[in-house]
């Protein structure tokens, strides 16, 4: 795209410059400004970075690296007994968000077949905007509903679930994010031609198989961008897994327990009384800058996939 | 001739029938479930709230000691001036941002490489921005704890949803009202400020909308540069220690004493009325603006 | 290129019968009361000028028409006898015995040409008992493909050539056994070379198959076809033996359409 576009072809291009000429420097300072708002995001990017980096930085000065990774007990704030490895954290965050996932996943794609193949136009203009409305929730009333609603109703059900624990919080965070999956697994599903439909249908193929095992196939790399951008959603979650998660560091696996992510934890740090400059409050910019990697990661592959989304409906 | 297995009869029966029925109703229960936990979570908030809402829950300050007297006003003005000033610096640097990219900056470098950061910035977890917050304007520039440095924080994390609305706005203008224009002899920023301008507006608006519901609710970024829990006086200037309407009920959430929980729903009522009105305006502006179009 | 085999002296037996046939979109008629009757084992061709609902005539012999939004149809089809939309008809099995082959390629792109070969009867659950390598070696042959693709069965699809492509959609169509395949402007994106290979498949399938071809291309239709209609804005202006309806049109209109002086 960066070749050199042939000016008769473009009128706009030419009178665009012409107009410059005319106008002065007025027109330029304009633009100047304009490129500069639009700058801003970079500097946020670059900005983003450079703060976690160096913080951490600070941080891995202190205490390097093998034993950031190499430990599985985080007790920053335990005056004799400190441990500073990441991985109870990092369970935290991984099992509240597969919990997500495992709630997200199949309803929203199940939703989203649903409002794209079967339901009348009529009934898909009323449910399409009444699922956006769980995303426009703020996540605090998520967190409330959790912890006062939720926990008391699943202890009913499952012995042994603690006050704090992963299960809640990361069905909620679940049904938070059902409307961005099914809103992108759609857009997918939406983009898949309808020839490949009618090429199946005119096999004497059955509307359902048609969709399970051609239409859904042929907008894989969208529902998987849907998922990625999902996942990383639930990573960054923070206020429902601060208020219902329990907050305790544990390494563990069972749902049932209560445990802390890394969002919860930089909640914690900054809501106390830690003073700034220490160890203990520049664990948060370590913590930060893995949860910043791991978000990245997804969203980059997000980025890739929805690219070859993009490149697939052009051809 | 084909020899062949005798012809399918097309009145049968066919397979899968019951099973694709099946499917069809699993699917509507993914759909209305999730509805249903929604008013599940409002029905419950506003049965235990609504009984706690008063002119005094509106405008006291909240008691430590007793659950049932005491309010959000300090929340609630905290909120208020976060959004103001949130508004004012998100909008004219989005808005300004998508002006950009749309009408000038296509195909030019800083253009592409905006793109991605925006579509980075629009996937980084809200507490990625408080922890920005807190090195760049708490820390680095030394605004300390205060309302103009939560605000910042605010509008830097809004800006990615100022910006694509905006541009979703300035795209529906049709290029040929550009070309008009600049066909009459308007510079590029005449045209812009008087013809694609006035066309999105209405759309401009309804994303800025949507990005200050965005803002109302957001608590972890401001947890993050020192939004404090508990605090007696509405804000007093740009210098001052605040609070917000989230990080209120996040308090009253996470005190141990349950009686306060009533406190936190009915906080949350008036949170999800004030969303709720707030997301009138932006269906009514939209609205408004559809017809418009044709 | 030999021309059709001269058509038998006996009248053959009809496969389909389409009377009375009027179709919709929306408020928009696009097929005004067609009455044809079609024969078994010949390729019967279908010409006329874009969008004198040719096309929509084919798609409503196996009720694929029905599938747009908008779209209605009436009057009757008999296929052997039964009528095609009568209620108790489930269109899904129709189209188990009426096949079809789309203007454009479209194999199925999650899928590698094996089992785009196979796709048809596996989403029909009707593989039974039947060989996979067996099925998909038959299909490719009849189609004419089995010699180019026999090395990479499990490459996609969508990695042939256009014209490879078509003849796969053809290949597919092929395996689920229809009585009937309906090919609606199957050549309109190839170049001469697969265009002139499809040609020549249709002269061996018509062996066991009835063929019905929506064509732009008169051409091609006095190479494959045995019989061929004229459809003119909605109505069948004329329906004969290929090559009475090139040599001796009985109507003004088709003798000016296949002069060129229309189209």
């Amino acid at each position: 795209m960066s070749a050199p576009a042939p000016e008769v072809a473009l009128p706009a291009v030419a009178a665009r410059t012409r107009a410059q000429r005319a106008s002065g420097p007025g027109e330029r300072v304009i633009e100047l400004g304009l490129a500069a708002c639009s700058a801003v995001s970079i500097v946020v990017t670059v900005g983003i970075v450079l703060v976690l980096v160096f913080e951490a930085a600070e941080f891995f000065r202190a205490v390097p690296l093998t034993k950031f990774f190499g430990d599985t007990e985080w007790t920053p704030l335990f005056k004799d007994n400190q441990h500073f490895g990441i991985w109870p954290l990092v369970m935290g965050t991984l099992v509240t968000s597969a919990i997500a996932m495992a709630v997200a996943l199949p309803f929203g794609l199940l939703a989203a077949i649903y409002l794209s193949e079967y339901a009348a136009p009529r009934t898909r203009r009323m449910l399409k905007p009444a699922l956006e409305l769980l995303a426009g929730v703020p996540t605090i009333v998520y967190g409330y509903f959790a912890l006062t609603v939720l926990t008391p109703f699943l202890q009913q059900f499952i012995p042994g679930l603690a006050g704090g624990n992963m299960l809640s919080p990361g069905i909620v965070m679940g049904i938070l994010i059902i409307p961005m999956v099914s809103s992108l697994a759609e857009d997918a599903i939406y983009a898949v031609p309808d020839s490949l439909r009618e090429g199946a249908l005119g096999l004497g193929a059955g509307k359902l198989p048609t969709i399970l095992r051609v239409v859904v196939p042929s907008a894989w790399s969208g529902i998987a961008a849907a998922m990625t951008l999902a996942v990383s959603r639930a990573i960054g979650e923070t206020m429902i897994v601060a208020i219902a998660a329990g907050n305790q560091a544990k390494f563990t696996t069972d749902p049932r327990e209560p445990a802390e992510t890394m969002t919860a934890y930089i909640v914690n740090i900054s809501k106390g009384d830690i003073p700034n400059g220490t160890l203990e409050y520049r664990t948060i910019f370590a913590v930060g800058l893995v949860l910043f990697a791991m978000t990245l990661t997804m969203n980059l592959i997000t980025y890739r996939l929805s690219r070859r989304l993009r490149a697939q409906s052009r051809a | 001739m084909k020899p062949g297995p005798p012809p399918i009869d097309i009145s049968g029966r066919r397979e899968g029938v019951w099973f694709e029925r099946g499917f069809v109703w699993v699917c509507r229960v993914a759909i209305v479930l999730p509805l249903v936990t929604l008013v599940w979570l409002l029905g419950g908030v506003i049965a235990r709230g609504l009984g706690r809402i008063d002119l005094g829950f509106l405008l006291d300050a909240p008691s430590q000691l007793d659950a049932t007297t005491g309010g959000i006003w300090p929340a609630l003005m905290g909120s208020l001036w976060l959004i103001v000033i949130t508004a004012a610096v998100s909008l004219p640097v989005g808005v300004g941002a998508a002006l950009y990219l749309e009408e000038y900056g296509k195909r030019t470098r800083l253009g592409t490489v905006v793109e991605i950061a925006i579509a980075n910035l629009a996937g980084v977890p809200s507490i990625i921005y408080g922890m920005l917050g807190l090195g760049l304007f708490v820390r680095w520039m030394a605004l300390g704890e205060t309302v103009i440095a939560g605000a910042l924080t605010l509008a830097l994390l809004v800006l990615p949803v100022v910006i694509m609305s905006s541009r979703e706005a300035l795209r529906t203008v049709k290029d040929s009202l550009r070309e008009a224009a600049l066909g009459l002899g308007a510079t590029r920023w005449q045209t812009t400020r008087h013809v694609v301008l006035p066309m999105a507006i209405p759309g401009i608006l309804t994303g800025a909308i949507l990005a200050i519901s965005r803002a109302i609710g957001e608590t972890a970024p401001l947890v993050v540069v020192g939004a404090v829990a508990f605090i007696l006086y509405a804000p007093d200037g740009l210098d001052a220690e605040y609070t917000a309407l989230p990080m209120q009920i996040f308090q009253w959430t996470s005190n141990p004493r349950r009686e306060f929980l009533t406190n936190a729903a009915a906080g949350i009522v008036v949170l999800m009325f004030t969303l709720f009105l707030l997301n009138s305006i932006a269906i009514l502006l939209r609205n408004r603006f559809q017809k418009r179009m044709y | 290129m030999t021309l059709p085999s001269p058509p038998p002296t006996t009248e053959p037996a009809m496969k389909i019968r389409v009377s009375g046939l009027k179709a919709w979109f929306g408020t928009h008629e696009v097929l005004k009361g067609i009455d044809l009757p079609i024969p078994a084992r010949e390729v019967t061709a279908i010409i006329g000028p874009s969008g004198c609902g040719k096309s929509t005539f084919i798609r409503c012999l196996n009720r694929m028409h029905e599938l747009v939004t908008g779209a209605r149809s009436e009057g009757q089809v008999l296929l052997d006898d039964t009528d095609v939309y009568a209620p108790e008809v489930d269109p899904v099995l129709l189209r188990r015995r009426v096949g079809m082959v789309f203007q454009k390629p479209n194999p199925f792109p999650s899928m590698s040409i094996r089992e785009n070969v196979l796709a048809g009867l596996r989403l029909t659950k009707r593989m039974g008992g039947r060989k996979p390598a067996e099925v998909c070696e038959k299909a490719l042959r009849q189609a004419a493909l089995w010699d180019e693709v026999k090395d990479k069965l499990d490459k996609p699809g969508t990695s042939l050539s256009g014209g490879q492509q078509q003849r796969l959609c053809i290949a597919r169509t092929l395996a689920v056994d229809p009585e009937v395949v309906l090919m609606d402007e199957p050549c309109s994106a190839l170049d001469p070379i697969a265009t002139a290979r499809i040609e020549d498949l249709l002269h061996d399938l018509r062996r066991d198959y009835t063929i019905i071809i929506v064509t732009h291309n008169l051409q091609q239709a006095t190479r494959v076809s045995n019989r061929t209609g004229f459809f003119l804005q909605g109505e069948l202006v004329e329906f004969d033996l290929t090559d009475k309806i090139f040599t001796s049109p009985q109507d003004r209109r088709t003798e000016d359409y296949i002069t060129g002086k229309f189209g």
